[in-house]
């Protein structure tokens, strides 16, 4: 190619399936003062992508909190974050996307980020001990959708299941937007006992990189630049870059690099994920302050005739590097030998900045390595859009019920996708493996698991309520990070950090910009608020098909520490004759605003509007009594209301200890104190002895409590507004699902 | 005594094994390599749950032409307990120590659950110390998990009360309604012709403390114990 001014056709099209703009391609001629050649550009192309590259994400990143007295791995700095639980334990983190591979092949798509997230754990030493996703689909009354869902599920499970991982929990919605485009987040979690976190880092010039895994083959090419820095238009001639999922390979992958990184003479390890090879080794070159000389003859490959330029870029999945001394020991081959797996030394790290890639003896190139990996950043401009502004301000009058009684509407929102018990999907992934789950996955706002040994509990949720960001992506992603946080409380664990999955559309597009940068602020303030570190994340941006963008999502993935398990609560009603307590800043609440972009607005208006509300202040103070009530063994359930609102809250407790409850609440009208999603408000029950004792901590802590009800009988009745049978409860609530 | 728990590539229940049988139940237990062939110093040997070679070709029909399969074949033959869990069912389905075939569940979906499970034999190595009343709560987690058997293999089970187990509700109802995978007679687990193998695809491993969600797969686990001890 030339410098730019009279490119060929074909040339163009070269650059756009490597996802480089004509000015990036000026920029590399410029910085290289020569003609790039096609294995360069590959390479500028995958480091340069938005999804390695974070053009468009970096300089907002930079603002988040990511320190507190508990973080060992900050944001950013290896494969994934930890923080020191105490006793020796440390848990790593991280949460990853895998959303258009999943749109193109959901099954192949869904376990190959499975395996991705699994693999960054890896890399860091930890023994994985937990799995979460976050899913996003249209419709789900549309076929399409219930062949991406159905698909996506078997494919986490299969994954997952295979590898003896528990899939303790995950969140799911289904809105319009998501139809062409579906979001896959996947979360893993890992421990560490006793051993500082691996880096992904040589030592000196002469370190070894050594290959581990499958074979490299031509499967997904370009996945990083082509699928996760584009949007999507019409997806099927992307089929070939999406790999095929090998989960028992990875499982024999994941022992033996347990092992291996604590045998002497290994220093660092890393996993090959998107953009292959060219982004594992070269970012570890560059984080260590070296270069690197890499012979892709050596690459173990399964097809013939790959060139440099495939073998670097391929996607092949269940591969992994070490970065090993001269003078490794043998008992790492002996290792790789009893799992049956190839291993293979590629490369050596060099004093000299760049990276050079051989084929033989022949050099392919020679490319200084800071230009390879300092993406350019782009500035976003955050304009609130016209349409955006008219969406909040309209104003939300008492919502025009068509005389449907509350009873109906009660039945309609447990039974539609966003709300219905996900049981379908909990039951096909093995939850129970590794005999730490606590808490499974459905029956708390958060799932625990124990730390053997201890009598210390992890608790772990994933959380965003996507409608919210789309009416106010700043309030959005600040209860995202209030929701996740609160969930973690609900079970009476401490929030101690989190890691955060950005899906956004098109960030070339204004709008999108303004969504990105509010979200990116929202997180930033919640997480100050609430003292809560972000310790890992993941960003995915093009979520965009025909124009037509996703919702802001920022997902939320939390861990929280209890130290005694013993002490955590699930959500369901437990004794006939508890009492049924709510505390939270407004509980019988009537702003119109509690509706907006809530499950009742969505289904009796058919479409969005308003401006949601949260308290941050208040929040931090419900979370930490939250937390009191539940050590102190004042109260036997607890649950946040979230959406649909208190009436669906209640329920679900109903639902969950098969029990029914009669609430008297001192309301007017019943629409928005029923159904509004106020969120900071939470539902207990307790012992009719311990009520004066909650009563006066409340009062204390200066938190609105009020005493609605009590757990009884078969039935659930609300004042005069509504009565209605455990068994309808049940049958509206368990059978969202039912026809899948 | 000592256990020994088998470990083919791809295992994943050996560890849950060992918290069972030796943090809860005070018992030793050993670790066997697939490739190993000594079985000496074990009284008992436990082949776990997991994906034993990744289920391909077929569950199980790789991990029973491992070297170690011989020596548990030979194990077998002097009346060792042999327990065979979920994917050790089907290897030993497959190594033809265990009559009939463990297929895709009914519904084509892998299932974790907890399921109830009636004791239909309990003079047996595995069932000694559980009350003929009991409903046990013991965890499934598999796809393929569906017990299948030719109908004169049935009948010989049947009649000579090898079926040791079999899925239940609550109040120890047999039916369609609380079978989860589509096995034929709702059979959970079943013993060879002497009594000393049984496989079952719940996990009583996952059953094996309160703070897990339940401890009644130590019964299980503790007639094994009693009957080596005696």
């Amino acid at each position: 190619m030339n410098h730019g001014k009279a490119l060929k056709k074909s040339e163009k099209k070269f650059l756009k399936d490597i996802a480089l703009s004509l000015k990036e391609y000026q920029l590399i001629v410029s910085l290289l003062e020569r003609t790039p050649s096609k294995l360069e550009l590959g390479l500028f192309g995958a480091l340069w992508s938005e999804h390695c590259g974070y053009k468009h994400t970096k300089s907002l990143i930079k603002t988040l909190p990511t320190k507190s007295r508990n973080v060992l791995i900050e944001a950013g700095k290896e494969n994934a974050g930890a923080v020191n639980i105490g006793d020796g334990y440390s848990i790593v983190m991280k949460i990853e996307s895998h959303n258009h591979p999943s749109a193109v092949e959901p099954k192949q798509g869904a376990a190959t980020g499975v395996g991705g997230i699994v693999r960054d754990i890896m890399a860091m030493g930890a023994y994985p001990i937990a799995l979460l996703n976050s899913l996003r689909f249209g419709p789900i009354d549309k076929k399409i959708n219930q062949y991406l869902l159905s698909g996506v599920v078997e494919g986490i499970s299969s994954y997952g299941n295979c590898l003896g991982i528990p899939n303790i929990g995950g969140e799911i919605e289904f809105e319009e937007c998501y139809t062409d485009n579906p979001l896959v987040n996947a979360m893993c979690v890992g421990i560490l006992k006793d051993a500082d976190p691996v880096k992904a880092i040589a030592q000196n010039p002469g370190d070894l990189l050594l290959l581990v895994g499958s074979k490299t083959g031509r499967d997904g090419i370009h996945g990083a630049s082509g699928l996760a820095s584009q949007s999507l238009n019409s997806d099927s001639e992307l089929r070939t870059a999406v790999q095929i999922a090998n989960p028992f390979l990875e499982k024999k992958l994941l022992e033996a690099c347990f092992e291996a990184c604590r045998l002497e003479g290994v220093v660092g390890m890393q996993d090959l994920g998107a953009a292959g090879l060219t982004s594992a080794a070269i970012e570890v070159a560059h984080k260590s302050n070296l270069g690197l000389s890499l012979d892709v003859a050596k690459v173990p490959v399964r097809e013939t005739g790959m060139t440099g330029y495939e073998i670097m870029l391929s996607e092949s999945q269940e591969r992994m590097i070490l970065i090993v001394k001269k003078e490794y020991n043998q008992n790492l081959n002996k290792l790789f030998s009893k799992w049956d797996l190839e291993s293979k030394v590629i490369g050596t790290f060099i004093e000299d900045k760049k990276v050079e890639i051989y084929e033989n003896n022949n050099l392919l190139s020679s490319t200084p390595i800071e230009y390879l990996v300092e993406a350019p950043s782009y500035k976003i401009v955050s304009e609130k859009p016209k349409w955006l502004s008219k969406l909040q301000n309209e104003k939300l009058s008492n919502p025009n019920i068509k005389n449907i009684p509350a009873k109906s509407i009660l039945k309609s929102l447990l039974n539609t996708s966003n709300i219905s018990s996900k049981e379908y999907v909990f039951q096909q992934y093995d939850h129970q493996v590794q005999t730490n789950t606590i808490i499974p996955p459905g029956e708390a706002d958060a799932s625990v698991i124990q730390i053997k040994g201890t009598s210390k509990g992890i608790a772990l949720s994933t959380d965003c309520d996507s409608k919210k960001c789309y009416l106010d992506p700043y309030i959005g992603a600040m209860m995202a990070v209030a929701e996740s946080c609160r969930n973690i409380s609900c079970v009476g664990a401490t929030p101690l950090a989190i890691t955060d999955g950005l899906n956004l559309g098109n960030p070339e597009k204004k709008d999108v910009q303004f969504q990105l940068s509010e979200t990116i602020l929202g997180l930033k303030d919640a997480c100050n608020k609430l003292e809560i570190p972000v310790i890992s994340g993941n960003a995915s941006l093009y979520n965009e098909s025909n124009n037509y963008s996703i919702y802001p999502t920022p997902i939320i993935g939390s861990v929280g520490l209890i130290d005694d398990f013993k002490n955590c609560v699930s959500s369901s009603f437990k004794e006939e004759n508890d009492l049924i307590i709510a505390i939270g800043n407004d509980i019988f609440g009537n702003n119109p605003n509690y509706l907006a972009g809530s499950e009742f607005q969505k289904y009796i208006e058919r479409q969005l509007s308003g401006k949601p509300l949260l308290d941050i202040d208040f929040e931090i103070k419900l979370q930490k009594l939250t937390r009191k009530l539940i050590n102190s063994g004042l109260v036997n359930s607890a649950h946040d209301c979230s959406s649909g609102g208190l009436a669906v809250a209640i329920s679900e407790c109903c639902a969950l200890g098969n029990i029914g409850a009669e609430i008297d609440m001192p309301i007017d009208s019943w629409e928005i104190p029923l159904f509004g999603e106020n969120k900071s408000t939470i539902i207990f029950s307790a012992n009719p002895k311990k009520l004066k004792k909650i009563m006066n901590i409340c009062d204390m802590n200066s938190i609105p409590c009020e005493n609605i009800g009590i757990v009884k009988s078969n039935k659930l009745i609300i004042n005069k507004i509504l009565e209605i049978n455990l068994k309808e409860i049940n049958e509206s609530w368990s059978s969202g699902f039912k026809n899948l | 005594m000592k256990f020994g728990i088998i470990v083919f590539p791809g295992t994943w229940s050996d560890k849950d094994c060992k918290y069972a049988v030796s943090d809860n139940l005070g018992q030793k237990s050993k670790y066997i390599w697939h490739k190993e062939t000594d079985l000496s110093g074990i009284d008992s040997i436990i082949i776990p749950g997991g994906f034993s070679f990744g289920d391909h070709l077929r569950v199980g029909a790789l991990a029973q032409v491992s070297p170690i399969m011989n020596s548990i074949r030979e194990y077998v033959k002097k009346g060792f307990p042999v327990i065979g869990i979920c994917n050790g069912f089907q290897i030993l389905c497959e190594a033809g120590i265990l009559p009939g075939a463990l297929i895709r569940n009914k519904n084509l979906q892998f299932k974790c659950k907890w399921t109830n499970l009636q004791v239909s034999n309990n003079n047996t190595i595995f069932s000694s110390e559980i009350n003929s009343k009991k409903i046990l709560k013991i965890p499934i987690s598999h796809g393929e998990g569906n017990f299948q058997v030719d109908s004169k293999t049935l009948d010989d089970i049947e009649n000579s009360g090898k079926v040791v187990f079999r899925y239940c509700d609550s109040n120890g109802t047999i039916d369609t309604e609380s079978n989860p995978n589509g096995s034929i007679n709702n059979i959970a687990g079943i013993m060879n012709k002497q009594g000393n193998v049984l496989g079952m695809m719940p996990h009583p491993e996952r059953a094996c403390n309160g703070n897990i969600g339940s401890n009644d797969g130590n019964l299980i686990f503790q007639s094994m114990i009693n009957y080596v001890i005696k």
